[in-house]
Order: C-alpha cells, then structure tokens, then sequence
C-alpha cells in the first residue's frame, strides 16, 4: 500500500494513494460539504458543492471523487474564491427549489437547509419567476414531492445499485429534468418494492415516507378505540439518534415509556411476535427437511425482500416461508388471543406498529392477512414518525424512566431482538431449530459466522448428525446474486435469510436520517447493530422457545407451532407479480 | 410533449423484433452499447415506443427507467412515430407575432394530439419548428413539402381534411 503526504489548509496528512480529497480532508480534521455523494453509493461528482482548489491544477476539482495521487499535492478548502463558488451554487440550486422549511417535515434534518444557512444562502438572488408549485406523487409508502428535489441522484443510485430495482432515474434533460419512473407511471404502478431506501438518502423533502401519524393521534383521541402500540426490534436502537444519542444507543425503556404517555392503551412488543415467528418458522423447516418440502426454505420477515421475489424471482415464490411476518403475527395475536383474554371486540381494537421500514405500510393491505377477520394491522409509521409524535406531545424524551412492555404480549428473548440485523432471524432460528433437533440446551446461543454487514454470508452446522447450510444476505442486488447462484444448481442450501436492505432493518427505509456527513465516515448499520447483539448478549432469556409468553399463548391457544390454528393465524400466501 | 407516451397502437412485426434482438446480441457485449442500440431499434421501427424500449431492457438486463430516462435524454430519439402527413408549424418570431401560437394549438385541437405526437390512425404527426425562412408569409405551416402561408386558425379544419381525402 503506497502511502502519500499531501497538505489540507496546510496542515499535512498521510493517506494511501488514491484517497479521495474528501477523505484526506476529514483526516486533516476538515469538513467538505456534500449533496451528491454517498459512500458505497452515489460517487458522481455531480452537485458541485465539494469544489475545492488544488494547486496546480485547472479550476476547481470535485473533492468527493478527485484522486490524490501525487506526493505533496497542496489543497485549499475553504478560500474566499471557493466560499463564493459554493454560494452561488446553492442560490442557482435554491432558484427552484420550492422553499416549504416552516412546515417541511425534513426542516430539521434537512442537508441542504443546513448549508443554506451555513452560507447565509436564501432565494433572493435567483428568485422563481412564479411560485413554484407542488409536483407530487403519492404511494402507499412514500411521497415524492419533485418541486423539492435537487437532482442529486442519491435515490437513482440506492434503488439501481443497491436495491435491484431501478424503478426511478432521471427523465427528460435540461431544466425539465426529473426524478420519475418510465413514461412518468405512478410509483405505484412500477415494480418498486416499497423499500423506502430512496427516502432515507434523500437529502431533502423530496422524498419522504407517507406520514401515516395523523391515523394515529384520531386512534388515540377516539374513545371507542383500543389503541395498541408495538415497536419492531430495530426502533430501540434508532430511535434515541432524533434526541441528541449516540447512534447505536438502545433506548428500549425511554421507548416504551414514550410510547406510552402518547396515551395509547397497551405497548406490546414486535419482537415477542418475532419469537412466535422462529416458533413457526423453525417448526416449517423442520418439516421441508423431513418430508422433501421445496428447499431452500426462504425467511418472509421482509416485506420488501416478499415484493421483490414476486415482481423479479416468482420462481421461487413456493421456497418462501409461509410464514407471517413479526409485524402480521403480532397484529393477528392482538386481535384474536390478547382480545380473548382481554374480553374486548377485535373489532374496537385499533393495532399499530412502530417500523424501521416503509415496505410495512404496504404489507398491512396485503391479501391474506387478516387472521381475526379484520385486518390485522390498522397502522403502520416507521421510526422517524414515532419521534415526530413524541416531540409533538413534548415528551422530554431524555427525562423519561425506563418502563417495561405489557406482559401480555410484550415479553421477548434476546433472539427477538436481535431479529432487527441481518443474520438475526437466521441465527434466532438456529437457537430454536438447533435444541430441537438434538434435544440438548446449546452450550452457547451464539451462531457468529452470520452477523456482520457483508452482503452474503455462508456457514454449514451440524446438528446432531444432520448437516444444515445457510445462507444470509441483505440487499435485494446480493439477494439477485444468491438467487442466481442458487439457480445455476451452485449452491447447495437449506435454509436462506433475506432482508431487503443493507444491513437488515438497522438500516431501514424508514430509519432515522443520518446526514452524509455522518454516513459517509460511520457505518450505521454496524453501529446500531451492535447495539442489538449487545442487548441480546445481556439477557438470560435469548431463545425463541424458552420465551413464557410463547409457551403460554400455545399452551392455552395455538397448541403447537404448526397447528391448524397456528396456520389460520399466523400463515399467508403470496402473489408473482410482473415487471 | 415529444416524451409522452404515444397513441400510436403497437405494430411491430415477427420480422422487426428479429432484426432487433439481433442487433442487441452483436451489441451487448460492448461497453455503452444502449446508445448504438436504440440508434438501430429507432431505424428498425421509426420511433422508440415502450414494448421496443422493454425488449431493449429485457435484452440487456437493466431497468426499464434506464433505457428510458437515456430515449428521453437525447433529442435524436424519438418516443412518437411520424405520420403519413407532417405538419410542422412554425414558431419562430415573426410567425408567433402573426398568430402562429393559436394555429398550432387548432392543429392540435383538430388532431387531438400534442405537438411532436401522431394521431392513432398514423395519418398526421404534429411538430413545431423554427424559421422555415418564408416570413413574409407569416405564419407559415408546412404540410409534407407544402407550404401554407398567411394561416388563420378557421382554415385549419379545411387543409386537414384536403389531406384526409387523399
């Protein structure tokens, strides 16, 4: 590895040859602006807000993709010149961007706002000759609002390059330029599996996921409604970034305790759904392996893995787990057991669910999933509308003591917890699937060859002299290549976890915003990750199976994982959907 | 707009589709080949509609959007066909002072089409152009290689129709 020194502002840093100016920077303890880039992601050079001077060279470079290959090279980030360069570029960006910041829902996170006022920059310059007017297309998941756009293409790149899809590019050229499918079709119309990974990299209010809150608070407000609240296993390790946390940090007991002072009536827990999930899940393959069941058997916790198989891969639509997810388990238990128990009409009950990701929103109208007879989810907001709430209610979120989940539904073992990074759900089901078969309590519950973020990973266990391989992957382009190489005859598995976004829900569209500020040197995912593992590695109760609740809801109510009941309940079907 | 989709009903033949995929198997291999293909695809079909731009996706095994956001880029790409008649109006200065404007938009009316459109029967396609150098005769529309000079919207309805007849 060839080592370089090079000078930031003067102050001399040493680098490996080829880093980009951008990253020498920030080891010079300098910060460059960005809009376009997004590591791993978007590296186009394109919005030109990085300009930086270098000596020697013609005009101005683009610091987020200018290689420093030269021993001695000498930049400058921050003179007057290009201060006056990166003004006028914001204006001439600004000049028709419809400026809605008052009411704009990513006025606090919102990157070019930031530099806007970072610059002293406002509309006044370049000011739109008529009032710039709304330019919406509305999904059942997201809103993209094009009058807000900056054509930074962070979007376009997320959804082609990590996603698969490439629902979205950009359209005509010129000044009329813009973000849309082709033909200009409603999202809705598109293959577009509702990832939401498009708006967690938008860096403005162009791209937001459908705010669904307002259902909520009617919900809450109305007498006749039992309001039902629970979080999925990644919300306690996102959540605390919108109150000033460190990323990572698991808040579960501010949480709950947030939740419940919303005013809604019981917080149970997605991640105790999450064990009766491994219950049923484990139960399944148990049952493919013994009885020639189409192998490998596939996870169907991810609703945007689910839509991608149906639009791109429908062949192998029978090796999906008929499985419900958490979220659709959780929401039938409420309306069928817990409104039992409780003695309450399911039909009074009014069932949300608190998601790192926008795909929920979709899952929820799904067919085929309603256990009780209603549907069994009324509402679903993800993480970044759950802190919009609590700051609406001016819960001082920092102050809050840590509450625990409602007993009835609201217990979980670390293998529920853990559901929430890629690999969770394999190695949550390995703890259950593994005991069972050889009727031995594990020395240790740990399965470590599937965590990490890397885009597949491979291991073979050997459970008392039966061989099982797995495979886990998250991002739908790593799912494409397994598919691929499962379909070529070149991979040999039992049992394949998929998660639809990078990194498993940690990383969900519907996660926090991080700036890329932030992205472009800490890997989220890894970070909040962390946070769930270490969560899990605390707890006495980490299996699936050990869970009291999970023991009790059979005893009394499904039977055994696998039951008719069980099916009726806590199983669906799915559709092959065309391109 | 010329990017809209057309009203012109699909009619590619076995023959047309063959010479196509032919055209992307030769390409494909090639490093930026979307671009010389759908340079063939428009010569092989006169205009890029959505089935020839899907064949060209499926072929390549990229999105759909990327094949269409790269038609829609280029102004020698064309989403419409042209119709038997090509009408062209012109509106360059001296004929949009003249009225040119309001003779394009009967056109348009009379037609029911868009400027850079093609009615459904494929017997008119509508474009606006620039200067065609006749502005003594303002405004000016062309029909094919006929020029029609000093144009009132009223006698748009009877033009259309010495066309129709034909």
């Amino acid at each position: 590895m060839e080592m370089i020194k090079v000078k930031i502002n003067g102050i001399e840093v040493e680098v490996e040859k080829n880093t980009t100016i951008l990253d020498a920077a920030k080891k010079a303890g300098v910060r460059i602006p960005t809009l376009c880039y997004l590591r791993e992601i978007n590296a186009i050079g394109a919005c030109r807000i990085c300009l930086v001077e270098v000596k020697g060279a013609r005009g101005l470079c683009a610091a987020c993709v200018y290689p420093l290959d030269r021993d001695g090279t000498e930049v400058f980030t921050n003179t007057p010149e290009i201060q006056k360069y990166r003004k006028m570029t914001l204006e001439l960006i600004l000049s028709n961007h419809r400026m809605e910041c008052l009411s704009c829902v990513r006025s606090d996170d919102c990157e070019l706002r930031q530099l806007a006022a970072e610059y002293g920059v406002d509309q006044n310059r370049f000011a739109p000759a008529e009032p710039i007017k709304p330019d919406i297309d509305e999904a059942v998941h997201l809103v993209r609002d094009n009058s807000k756009c900056i054509l930074c293409r962070r979007c376009v790149a997320v959804c082609k390059a990590n996603q698969y899809t490439g629902v979205i590019g950009a359209n005509n050229r010129g000044y009329i330029t813009h973000i849309g499918s082709p033909f200009d079709e409603p999202l809705s119309n598109t293959s577009c599996v509702n990832c939401g990974q498009c708006t967690a990299v938008c860096p403005t209010g162009a791209l937001t996921e459908k705010d669904d809150t307002d259902k909520v608070w009617a919900a809450i407000a109305d007498p006749t409604k039992h309001v039902v609240v629970a979080p999925a296993p990644s919300v306690r390790v996102q959540l605390g970034e919108y109150f000033d946390m460190p990323i990572g940090t698991n808040v579960e007991g501010k949480m709950i305790a947030a939740i419940r002072r919303l005013g809604v009536d019981k917080v149970f827990d997605v991640d105790t759904a999450a064990d009766f999930t491994i219950m049923e899940e484990g139960t399944e393959l148990l049952e493919r392996l013994k009885n020639g069941g189409t192998l490998p058997m596939i996870t169907s916790c991810s609703p945007g893995w689910i839509k991608f198989c149906e639009h791109y891969y429908p062949e192998f639509i029978p090796n999906l787990s008929t499985c419900k997810s958490p979220q659709q388990m959780y929401g039938a238990l409420v309306k069928t057991y817990y409104a039992e128990k409780a003695g309450i009409d399911p039909k009074d009950i009014y069932v949300v669910s608190v998601m790192p990701c926008t795909a929920k929103k979709f899952e929820i109208g799904r067919e085929d999933q309603a256990g009780s007879g209603y549907p069994d989810l009324d509402c679903s907001i993800t993480t970044r509308e759950l802190a919009r709430m609590i700051k609406r209610a001016g819960i001082v979120f920092a102050d809050l003591p840590d509450e625990e989940c409602d007993p009835a539904l609201g217990i979980a073992s670390g293998a529920g917890h853990i559901f929430g990074a890629t690999g969770g759900v394999m190695e949550a089901a390995l703890r259950t699937v593994a005991e069972i078969v050889t009727g031995q309590p594990l020395e240790t519950p740990e399965f470590h060859e599937v965590r990490g973020v890397e885009g597949i990973k491979e291991a073979e266990y050997d459970l008392a002299g039966t061989k099982i391989k797995v495979a886990v992957t998250s991002g739908l382009r790593n799912a494409s290549e397994l598919l691929e190489r499962v379909k070529r005859g070149e991979a040999d598995y039992q049992f394949i976890e998929v998660m639809a976004c990078p990194g498993g829900c940690v990383n969900g569209g519907g996660q926090p915003h991080q700036p890329a500020s932030v992205r472009n040197f800490v890997d989220v995912r890894a970070v909040r990750a962390g946070g769930l593992y270490s969560e899990d590695e605390g707890m006495t109760l980490r299996k699936s199976h050990e869970n009291p609740v999970v023991k009790q809801v059979y005893e009394e109510f499904l039977k055994q994982p696998g039951s008719h009941k069980s099916h009726e309940l806590l199983h669906t079907s799915y559709v092959a959907r065309g391109l | 707009m010329a990017n809209s989709i057309t009203k012109v009903p699909f009619h590619g033949t076995p023959e047309q589709e063959k010479a196509l995929l032919e055209v992307i198997e030769r390409l494909k291999a090639e490093r930026g080949c979307l671009m010389p293909i759908l340079q063939e695809a428009q010569e092989i079909y006169g205009y890029l509609p959505e089935e020839v731009q899907r064949i060209i996706a499926k072929g390549l095994n990229i999105p759909f959007e990327e094949v269409y956001g790269v038609a829609t880029f280029y102004s020698q790409f064309t989403l419409n066909p042209k119709g038997k008649h090509r009408i062209s109006v012109c509106l360059g200065t001296a004929c949009y002072v003249k009225g040119s404007g309001l003779v394009y938009e009967r056109i348009q009316k009379e037609l029911g089409i868009k400027g850079g459109e093609c009615t459904p029967d494929m017997q008119f396609s509508l474009d606006a152009c620039r200067c065609v150098g006749a502005c003594g005769l303002a405004p000016v529309i062309m029909i094919d290689e006929e020029v029609y000079g000093r144009m009132t919207p009223d006698q748009v309805p009877g033009i259309l129709a010495k066309y129709k007849e034909d």
